[in-house]
């Protein structure tokens, strides 16, 4: 089978969130990246898995600039095959997406993964998006796929359940919990990951239809009210009088 | 100029997340808010309470997100519509991104407040920012955050019309539904109130006092990470970064110490209520109210408290 994972870079969890650029655009500066779990942990773990069991090839596709190197490198330490990148710094979802799709259009790829969300932007957009662009079904917030030849099998959250579904032949999903377990890369995998093929793809040239006019960080925390434990209904009645909320 | 709302119903009857998003769109106050619906409706599914003038009526149960994109685009077309509204759950984040593909328009997901002009508001770095988005298209498809807006009612009387449209074939088939919960609570992202436990609890067996707390308050369950991944409780309750993100206007956290991925996840609750045995937990320091306790001594204490009231 032959995969393709979308795998972005992301600020790491306990990284500083800071902009600039009059607020418009996200402070890089000392910031340490990973790949984003979601793409990690559930989208590209559960590929490397399916091809280890039924053969093929897992690459990998990530839009923006150089500094995407260190995480795609990780992609291939943990186990893909080869990997993408498309040389852009896209502002808007469907900008990413739509690089992808024009892409993968004439590769003729049986699954393409993706993250349920990215932690930076949280948008939950782009897997969507690239089964639009490319015209296949798209099965979201994927917890579980099994794979016999053309049918796929796949457990899958919706609002207040899980769908089991099925679909035959080429889709798109996002990956969430459940998917599998994080990888940890060996040191054979981080040698060989070296020598894996990176092709750098120009940029096709896509148009965003958004932009963001201005970061905000949210107004600082008020200190907390501490209340005695053993005076716990006192609680309730400040969240009564004075929060107003039950 | 006219809103188009895509409205999910159960038992025929808008549920909470589409109340909340007509509701959006008539507060919008930009134009006649039509809205959606595929499958079962009787009468205009409570529609009229929250400002919806009309209401599209497809009589198939459409499942597909594909062929639900279909169906908004063509809806879309009939109400004239210049912005498009779905829910920001998991359904409605599926159908939105490939609508506004499709349209070739912008498209902002997790809107949290009404917009001012053509600029909305979201949250972005799980929480640690804001970001005000400009949509530079005339015609534009956001989702909303649920419980983030709320629903304000405002009765107009709706019409009811079938709506027909070409949709396509369905090539991703439903199996079959598992429910996450079955004891009729909100699900955990339309929930308002939230009551949470961590390894605190120190096993399954002891979750007896959380559930009693969450009962009496009518809030939904919720649990730290360690604790879905040791099975304490199933994962489709874990919150954090790599859980579910939620937006209660109450998150009552027991016996978790609240590390920042746990906090990517819970922190726009609009009052976080913390109780944890250990002074330094750095929860401490993003809650409103604390209490440093033995959880099994205070949640018994706040349920007979809350009961009383």
């Amino acid at each position: 089978m032959k995969l393709l994972v979308c795998i972005s870079k992301a600020p790491d969890t306990t990284s500083r969130i800071a902009f600039t650029d009059g607020d418009k655009r996200f402070d890089e500066s000392g910031v340490q990246f990973i790949v984003n779990p979601y793409d990690e942990w559930y989208a590209l773990v559960r590929a490397i898995e399916l091809v280890e069991a039924h053969g093929g090839s897992v690459t990998t596709i990530t839009v923006g600039d150089t500094t995407c190197d260190p995480i795609i490198r990780k992609a291939l330490a943990i186990g893909a095959s080869d990997a993408v990148r498309i040389d852009a710094n896209p502002t808007d979802s469907s900008q990413v997406a739509r690089l992808i799709a024009n892409y993968a259009n004439d590769k003729s790829y049986d699954i393409i993964f993706a993250g349920k969300e990215s932690i930076d932007n949280n948008s939950s957009a782009v897997p969507a998006m690239i089964a639009e662009c490319m015209d296949l079904p798209y099965v979201a917030f994927a917890t579980s796929i099994d794979v016999d030849g053309d049918v796929s099998t796949l457990n899958c959250e919706s609002t207040g359940g899980t769908n089991n579904v099925t679909v035959h032949g080429a889709f798109v999903l996002s990956a969430t919990k459940g998917m599998a377990e994080q990888k940890i890369p060996n040191m054979r995998g981080i040698m060989s990951a070296r020598t894996k093929p990176l092709t750098v793809v120009e940029d096709s040239g896509v148009t965003a239809p958004t932009e963001v006019s201005k970061f905000t960080l949210p107004p600082a925390k008020g200190d907390c009210v501490m209340v005695d434990a053993d005076n716990a209904a006192d609680l309730v009645r400040l969240l009564r009088e004075e929060a107003k909320i039950i | 100029m006219s809103v188009l709302v895509y409205i999910q119903t159960q038992d025929g009857t808008a549920t909470k997340a589409g109340l909340e998003v007509a509701s959006f769109a008539k507060n919008m106050n930009v134009g006649d808010v039509t809205a959606l619906v595929s499958g079962t409706l009787s009468g205009d599914g409570g529609l009229g309470s929250v400002g919806v003038s009309k209401v599209l009526h497809f009589s198939e149960a459409v499942t597909d997100n594909a062929q639900l994109s279909k169906l908004t685009q063509a809806a879309a077309k009939n109400a004239a519509a210049s912005t498009i509204v779905f829910s920001g759950n998991n359904d409605g984040n599926a159908i939105a991104p490939r609508v506004a593909i499709a349209l070739n328009v912008g498209y902002v997901s997790g809107v949290t407040c009404l917009p001012e002009g053509k600029t909305f508001t979201r949250n972005v770095f799980s929480g640690k920012a804001t970001a005000a988005v400009n949509v530079l298209s005339d015609v534009r498809v956001i989702s909303i955050t649920p419980n983030s807006f709320g629903i304000k009612p405002d009765a107009v009387d709706a019409s009811v019309e079938t709506f027909s449209a070409d949709i396509g074939a369905q090539r991703v088939v439903i199996n079959g539904f598992t429910p996450t919960s079955n004891d009729g609570s909100v699900p955990l992202p339309e929930a308002e109130r939230v009551v949470s436990a961590g390894r605190g609890l120190k096993g399954p067996e002891n979750w007896g006092i959380v559930e009693d707390l969450a009962r009496a308050l009518g809030a939904t369950t919720a649990c730290s990470r360690p604790v879905g991944d040791m099975g304490w409780r199933p994962h489709h309750e874990h919150v954090g970064q790599t859980g579910l993100t939620i937006r209660p206007d109450l998150y009552i956290a027991c016996g978790i110490s609240g590390a920042i991925q746990h906090l990517a996840g819970v922190n726009q609750s609009k009052v976080i209520v913390v109780i944890n045995t250990d002074p330094e937990a750095p929860f401490f320091k993003a809650a409103d109210y604390g209490i440093v306790g033995d959880v099994f001594e205070v949640l018994p204490k706040l349920t007979e408290a809350i009961k009383a009231l």
